[in-house]
């Protein structure tokens, strides 16, 4: 990060603060204001999808450090998530817990089981990790489905909405607030993560793991506590669905919503927190955008409506193919060098190499 | 050879194979610390796998590897991993740059303290107090480090951008910042130019004469080995050819024919 003229960091704290420059103090406290006036004008087909993008904010961040940060791919994020959802709704329904306890607790209980699946990491990476993941997905998914005395296998389980100060979040509205801030709580955990000892070893054993071990870095140990800080985050993303839906079906978490995750760290940015935000914003209102399109097309062209579903799968492929060919470091990366345009808007320089 | 000197680090019939190829022929040799020991030899020699035997990336089959703590105490390395003989205090660079690529010149170095910083995801993902301190005094080091080797104008480049030179400079820094008592430096000039050799041999003695570090570097540049060496090792096909003082080994019949040739050896050499 390049530092402007006349801003002058004279003690290491400053300087190591998240939002250095005055510009982006400002820009942080627009998104803010944003995001706290965004409910009272939304409708609540907007305040739906706000409430989705931040869970999938949340889950987004927590694959980011896992994929991103520490490159350990996973295919597991669905499994993992029911980990989540399923842990906070049976602790609530089975033992009764407050819906906090149960929150934390699955987060827990998804970090240790993230860790378990990650042992595999020792040996395996690339390709070959992606598809011991992929074991963990089938392998959950197939006792979530099948432990019926536990799970209720395939029948729905119906949780309760939180109770927070006496006011039930039974609405869009008022569960708004509690995913902001859990989305918020993600977002700034992680960011200070990545400015401290731990976050540096995750991107050391990415970048180079030979010299990450010899530097000191206990590279296995690492990739586990990698695994049990992402799950952490996986967890409490599916535990968030669970409060959010009441309803959870393990339909929600197969093999295609890990994807559907991977796609969006990739179109966001991979190592990224912002770009977390930006991937499930995206990928959520893209399905959303489509639809509504139908909607609109219904009485002037039917045939094209009518062909809609398919081309929501199709445009979703399309934008991952296109982002991988034109701008593989996603929409964080876009939004750099809007950026980087207009920080010396109207002239052209080019800022210093490889500086952020 | 001369025997009382504080041994650092001693290599005892150190014996490595891969399948079929023994790359290493029972090594025995002595770090005397506080000394600057070149390490020499033709290509395919061994020199980079003793490297990787001390620094835990290969296991010798048989054979130990002993390190003399600074404080006096005696660790055999040969059953450690990496990660535990950095923790010892054994820092190394490599011939093709291993560093973090995508991270600032700041966070490699940072990197650098990891061995010396207490801290977990949680006291991390807070970064209040405590926390907050440690990063504080490591960077107090990393500034050290950065302002010993004038890297302050690239502190918060991407190193991956870097020219090559840069690049072996920031990799010297990294190990510099774990604050080493042994410093494996493997071909630290390669490909450079006479004026970037000249730095880097600037660093390696300040390094080497102002921070105590011991030094154990390898390197094909003779000029600069007979300069800075306080004594050189000589391997051959995995096993030690000759070790003396830069004018003993200029001089020595064994290794101006395995290695050095007619140019450097003899009287006319140097």
């Amino acid at each position: 990060m390049t530092i402007e003229c006349g801003v002058f960091h004279t003690t290491y704290e400053s300087d190591m603060g998240l939002r250095r420059l005055p510009t982006e103090r400002i820009r942080l406290g627009l998104f803010l204001i944003f995001i706290v006036v965004f409910p009272f004008l939304a409708t609540p087909y907007w305040l739906n999808l706000g409430n989705q993008i931040a869970i999938a904010t949340v889950g987004a961040i927590g694959l980011n450090i896992l994929v991103g940060y520490t490159g350990q791919i996973s295919l597991g994020q669905g499994a993992f998530m029911a980990v989540g959802a399923y842990s906070a709704g049976l602790l609530t329904l089975r033992a009764g817990l407050p819906w906090g306890v149960s929150i934390f607790l699955a987060c827990l209980i998804t970090s240790a089981v993230g860790s378990f699946f990650g042992i595999p990491s020792l040996r395996l990476k690339g390709l070959y990790l992606a598809i011991a993941t992929l074991a963990a997905q089938e392998i959950i998914e197939w006792v979530v489905t099948h432990w019926t005395a536990v799970t209720g296998g395939t029948d729905a389980l119906v949780v309760p909405a939180p109770e927070l100060f006496g006011l039930r979040l039974n609405t869009d509205f008022r569960f708004y607030w509690l995913a902001v801030i859990l989305a918020g709580a993600t977002a700034l955990f992680t960011a200070n993560l990545f400015r401290s000892k731990v976050g540096r070893a995750f991107v050391a054993v990415r970048d180079q793991d030979v010299a990450a071990s010899v530097i000191g870095v206990n590279v296995f140990r690492y990739k586990l506590l990698a695994f049990a800080t992402s799950s952490f985050f996986v967890g409490l993303a599916g535990a968030m669905i669970a409060y959010y839906r009441n309803i959870i079906t393990w339909e929600r978490f197969t093999l295609e919503t890990s994807i559907i995750y991977l796609a969006m760290i990739i179109v966001g940015g991979l190592g990224t927190i912002r770009g977390s935000l930006f991937g499930a914003a995206l990928i959520t209102l893209l399905p959303a955008f489509i639809s509504s399109l139908g909607r609109g097309l219904q009485d002037s062209a039917p045939a094209v409506a009518a062909q809609l579903p398919n081309i929501q799968q199709a445009a979703f492929g399309i934008v991952i193919i296109l982002f991988l060919v034109f701008e593989p470091e996603g929409l964080s990366k876009l939004w750099r060098n809007v950026k980087d345009y207009f920080h010396v808007w109207p002239f052209a320089y080019r800022r210093g190499n490889g500086e952020r | 050879m001369d025997g009382d000197h504080a041994v650092g680090l001693s290599l005892e019939g150190v014996t490595l194979r891969f399948g079929g190829v023994t790359a290493l022929k029972g090594v025995a040799l002595e770090v005397h610390a506080g000394e600057l020991l070149a390490l020499i030899g033709p290509n395919g020699a061994g020199k980079t796998s003793i490297l990787n035997c001390v620094s835990g990336l290969y296991r010798p089959q048989s054979g130990s590897i002993t390190l003399q703590s600074r404080g006096g105490r005696r660790i055999p390395l040969h059953d450690l991993a990496p990660h535990q003989i950095a923790r010892l205090g054994i820092a190394r660079t490599f011939q093709n740059i291993e560093l973090f690529a995508h991270m600032t010149v700041l966070d490699n170095l940072m990197l650098g303290r990891h061995v010396h910083m207490a801290g977990g995801v949680i006291s991390g993902g807070l970064f209040w107090g405590k926390q907050r301190a440690i990063e504080i005094e490591n960077r107090v080091r990393v500034e050290a480090v950065i302002d010993f080797m004038n890297l302050e104008s690239i502190r918060r480049a991407t190193v991956g951008s870097l020219p090559y030179g840069k690049q072996k400079l920031v990799e010297l820094a990294r190990a510099l910042a774990l604050d080493p008592q042994i410093l494996l430096l493997d071909e630290p000039m390669a490909g450079m130019n006479t004026e970037e050799k000249e730095s880097m041999a600037r660093f390696i003695l300040d390094a080497h004469e102002e921070w105590g570090v011991t030094p154990v570097m390898i390197d094909h540049d003779m000029d600069v080995v007979m300069d800075i060496a306080d004594r050189v090792v000589v391997l051959d096909f995995g096993a030690v050819l000759a070790v003396g003082s830069p004018e003993e080994i200029r001089e020595n019949p064994k290794v101006i024919e395995a290695y050095l040739g007619q140019e450097f050896g003899g009287e006319g050499g140097g």
